[in-house]
């Protein structure tokens, strides 16, 4: 068992035995009056518990994260940059000497090897890369000495951080064991403390929001100054195409790829607003309630579908449906030859418009649901039909809204993944036909990022820009959305 | 001024008969009326479509053409030596039983008296190439029973299976190495005998994925228990963080900027790509941390960051429908704030905090996207996970991730997998919101 999960179930025994004793402890100086007590004994003993195991877990966290950093910067430090063979990065060699170092870890557990003869190794003498497979530890090549010297240093320094970890923590949990034992006493106010601590917890659980869109942002950031200093930002925001080449030299600017992307909205966003705005017209004006409670949950059941449902819809119906129509030359319904393949605009457009119908419909429903009834009632009241209330009074009052909830709707276009994926095809380029192939953002993303990844081509990295992209521009759809739909609402309440 | 003297012509209006005015209102009033009919048919339609063509082009996978052989386990192949040593059994390898199998399907054709110029090597074909396997596992279970003769029941392969279902057809193979009109005759023999036939194939279900060239053997089982060990991890992080978060802002929070840039946060993350939640798990999860690639753990915690916002705004929901006095009454006799909110609104939030998190769950089940990017695809998920930790840290796939990789694979056998592996998503998904329908059903207070 590793000295970590040892160390986890030591704090632990110990925040519980520090549970038990505080609380007979609180009773026992009470002198057995339990009326005596500020707190509940509980109290007593979970601050012991807490005191015990919550700074001590916390340091242990926080030493997991930045121990490999840190360990990682020394090493790297020491790497000659003769070992960086042509065409390969500093990444590469640094996670050889990882492996090599766990590979060594593995050696000694086993009891290959003993602790002093792995110190001893050379690589003229042993085969380490034999020795490492003979463990099951598998090292792309053989392992040069610097590589083996630097895997020594990584195992050395974990181990003697891991030993000043134990160092801390150990002593962090029984100070904190002892002070709360100690302090188990009836005009202790211990109810106020564990309450203070839970609050505390329940404050960093709501700020895991921040964490992770600060997580999101930074993430991306980082690679994404690593690949501009790769590749020409003018290029990527103003170039004119897109033709990445894991042999370098490509051009990889972001243009065609938005054109693809907001072409596919668009197509989505004609079929979805009309068909959803209508809808939810209906629903909420004309239907009776008996038929508004059957069509509106099965016209929900669309937005439940995950989307490598309708992914695949797209590539092997819908598609092959429309070439049927539009291609095949003599045999195709119209005699056309204008569609080749099933991947197309249209295609995934098409889809992606029966995806968002209920995303719109259901927020234009709410919205028109909240335009006041007196404006109805004076309308219908002057003479107008239904349909000319709706067009005339109720649309316009509910306009915003509905802008809101359309630029919702395209903000899920632009990021949606799947259905393009699988129904958009691959090829970057300008077109006006929705009948040919083309790719977006999302798609390139995957395509970059999945399979064998070098961390340090511009190639790679590039995805992180293309996310970076796609959050700002979503998040400000987003913003845009929600500031107009909340200040509509505020207006009729 | 000779216009005044003009008399008006007068108008024939009648309350019973509409002028055309009125007739073009009515008639603009039908059609709009017409126009959200059409609109909600529309809608109605494109989801039967849909639902029309998972279950016929899914249907399929589950049955699967079976091959009924009587297998001679000779001795002189498998057990050279004849001592039965399990050593000197186990050199044998799958390419030392396909003998086997020939031998076995000559002797069926023998005894049928079925007419064809196939050579043995050739009427193979018919079977999965997981057929010696099978023999082979078999023989090495049960090596007593080398010498006898075993009945058997094999994959037929896909073609064939695709055949019997009305995929393939002797016009579509013309340029197929994989069969040949010749072996369709010999199944369509052994057909009309009883024994190659169809049959209900639970190995979909339980089963794990196989290579490109048996699409007859592959199944979800394995990827279902990627998506179980992912959705524990989801389980685990998500509600109980949600809940803490929902808590303090619904009850403690007090109203500040802080506070407004964390539920700005929380429902702008709601609206955020799932995609790019799959890049910063690859940042932080796999680059960073170095946490195992493919691993179920991984793509849990990058669903937990997905679903979080979903559970907590319905989590705030449920505690905001709680009415004030509850909380008034709990201070009232003198418990304090914490005590109130856990001993109290907590509990009568319950239902609707599950309700939440089911449909959250349900959510992350389905999502595929951020799956890629953490390596969940492109390999082969064969072997099921032993013990929950290899379940959570060693390469798995998950469901979706499992629909796509075959939905990617050349051969159209997988895509009735792909189609037939929706439907048991489909199944999960549905139960789950029924579960949560039937939940809110049951135990919502109106106050």
């Amino acid at each position: 068992m590793s000295t970590t999960s040892l160390l986890v179930i030591a704090i632990l025994i110990l925040a519980t035995l520090g549970y038990f004793l505080a609380s007979k402890r609180a009773i026992s100086t009470a002198g057995g009056d339990r009326r005596k007590l500020h707190s509940l004994p509980v109290y007593y003993g979970s601050n012991a518990a807490m005191f015990t195991a919550i700074p001590a877990l916390g340091v242990l966290l926080i030493w997991l994260l930045a121990q490999p950093m840190l360990v990682e910067r020394n090493i790297l430090s020491t790497i000659p940059d003769k070992l960086i063979p042509e065409g390969s990065s500093i990444g590469l060699v640094m996670s050889d000497v990882r492996r090599v170092a766990d590979g060594l870890e593995v050696v000694v557990n086993t009891g290959t090897l003993s602790q002093n003869e792995t110190l001893k190794l050379d690589t003229e003498q042993t085969d380490i890369r034999a020795l490492l497979a003979g463990v099951g530890a598998a090292v792309g090549s053989d392992v040069q000495p610097e590589v083996l010297e630097a895997a020594q240093n990584y195992r050395a320094q974990t181990k003697m951080g891991q030993l000043w970890m134990v160092l801390i923590i150990v002593p962090l949990a029984l100070i904190g064991f002892a002070l709360s034992v100690l302090a188990a006493k009836p005009t202790f106010r211990a109810r106020n403390t564990v309450e203070r601590g839970i609050l505390a917890l329940l404050v960093l659980a709501a700020s895991l929001a921040i964490l992770t869109t600060i997580g999101i942002v930074f993430s991306m950031l980082f690679e994404s100054i690593n690949f501009f200093k790769l590749h020409p930002w003018t290029d990527f925001f103003f170039g004119g195409s897109w033709a990445p080449n894991f042999r370098g030299d490509s051009d990889l600017s972001i243009l065609p790829l938005l054109w693809g992307t907001i072409y596919i909205s668009i197509i989505a966003l004609i079929v979805a607003v009309p068909v959803g705005l209508f809808a939810a017209i209906y629903l909420s004006e004309y239907a009776s309630p008996r038929v508004r409670a059957f069509a509106k949950p099965l016209l929900e059941i669309l937005a439940g579908i995950p989307t490598i449902v309708y992914g695949l819809f797209a590539l092997l119906t819908v598609g092959p449906a429309l070439v049927r129509v539009f291609g095949r030359g003599e045999e195709g319904l119209l005699g056309l030859e204008w569609m080749s393949g099933a991947t197309a605009v249209l295609t995934a457009g098409l889809v992606m418009g029966i995806m968002l119908i209920p995303f719109v419909s259901s927020l234009s429903d709410d919205i028109i649901n909240a335009v006041p009834q007196s404006l109805r009632d004076g309308s219908l009241g002057l003479g107008a039909t239904p349909s000319e209330t709706i067009r005339q009074v109720v649309l316009p009052a509910a306009l915003p809204g509905i802008v809101g909830a359309v630029l919702l709707a395209a903000s899920r276009a632009i990021g949606e993944t799947m259905i393009v994926v699988l129904g958009a095809g691959a090829i970057a380029k300008f077109s006006a036909n929705p009948l040919e192939a083309m790719t977006t953002i999302t798609t390139r993303i995957v395509s970059q990022l999945t399979g064998d990844t070098d961390f340090a081509s511009p190639e790679t990295l590039v995805a992180f820009a293309l996310g970076l992209t796609l959050f700002v521009l979503t998040l400000g759809l987003n913003v845009i959305a929600l500031y107009i739909v909340r200040k509509y609402r505020e207006q009729y309440d | 001024m000779t216009d005044a003297i003009q008399k008006p012509e007068k108008k024939k209006s009648s309350l019973l008969q509409l002028d055309a005015r009125t007739r073009t209102r009515n008639a603009a009033e039908t059609r709009f009326k017409a126009y959200g009919m059409i609109a909600i048919a529309f809608g109605l339609l494109m989801l039967s479509i849909l639902v029309f063509n998972i279950v016929t082009r899914g249907a399929g996978a589950y049955q699967q053409t079976f091959v009924a052989l009587e297998v001679e386990l000779l001795a002189g192949k498998l057990d050279k030596k004849g001592n039965r040593d399990l050593d000197d059994i186990k050199k044998v390898s799958t390419f030392g039983y396909t003998p086997l199998l020939s031998n076995a399907l000559e002797a069926k054709v023998i005894e049928l008296g079925i007419e064809t110029d196939l050579k043995a090597k050739k009427m193979v074909g018919i079977l999965s190439k997981s057929a010696a396997a099978q023999v082979r596992d078999y023989v090495l279970n049960n090596p007593n029973k080398i010498g006898e003769t075993i009945g058997f029941e094999f994959l037929a392969s896909s073609r064939v299976d695709g055949y019997l279902k009305g995929r393939v057809n002797r016009d579509s193979i013309g340029n197929d190495k994989n069969i040949s009109p010749a072996q369709l005759d010999l199944v369509d023999a052994l057909k009309a005998e009883g024994s190659l036939a169809k049959r209900f194939n639970m190995s979909f279900i339980t089963g794990s994925d196989a290579s490109d060239a048996r699409p007859e053997a592959a199944g979800m089982g394995t990827s279902m228990i990627g998506s179980f060990f992912m959705m524990l991890v989801v389980l685990v992080l998500a509600l109980p963080i949600g809940v803490a978060a929902s808590i303090y802002l619904e009850e403690f929070a007090p109203k500040n900027w802080i506070t407004d840039i964390i539920e700005v946060n929380i429902s702008n993350l709601a609206a955020v790509p799932s995609i790019v939640f799959g890049i910063l798990g690859l940042a932080v999860f796999i680059n960073y941390m170095h946490l195992p690639n493919s691993a179920p753990l991984v793509g849990g915690l990058v669903l937990t960051l997905m679903t979080l916002p979903t559970i907590i705004i319905s989590t705030r929901a449920s505690l905001k429908a709680v009415p004030p006095s509850i909380r008034d009454a709990a201070l009232g006799v003198g418990a304090s704030k914490m005590q109130s909110v856990f001993h109290h609104v907590l509990p009568l939030a319950a239902p609707g905090i599950l309700t939440g998190t089911i449909i959250g769950l349900a959510q992350a089940l389905g999502e595929t996207a951020p799956l890629l990017l953490i390596g969940m695809v492109g390999f082969i998920a064969s072997n099921p996970p032993d013990s929950i930790a290899t379940g959570l840290l060693s390469p798995n796939s998950a469901m979706p991730a499992q629909i796509y990789e075959w939905a990617k694979r050349a051969d159209p056998a997988f895509y009735e997998r792909a189609w037939g592996g929706i439907i048991i998503l489909l199944v999960f998904l549905v139960t789950m919101n029924t579960i949560a329908v039937i939940l809110r059903r049951r135990f919502e207070r109106r106050w």
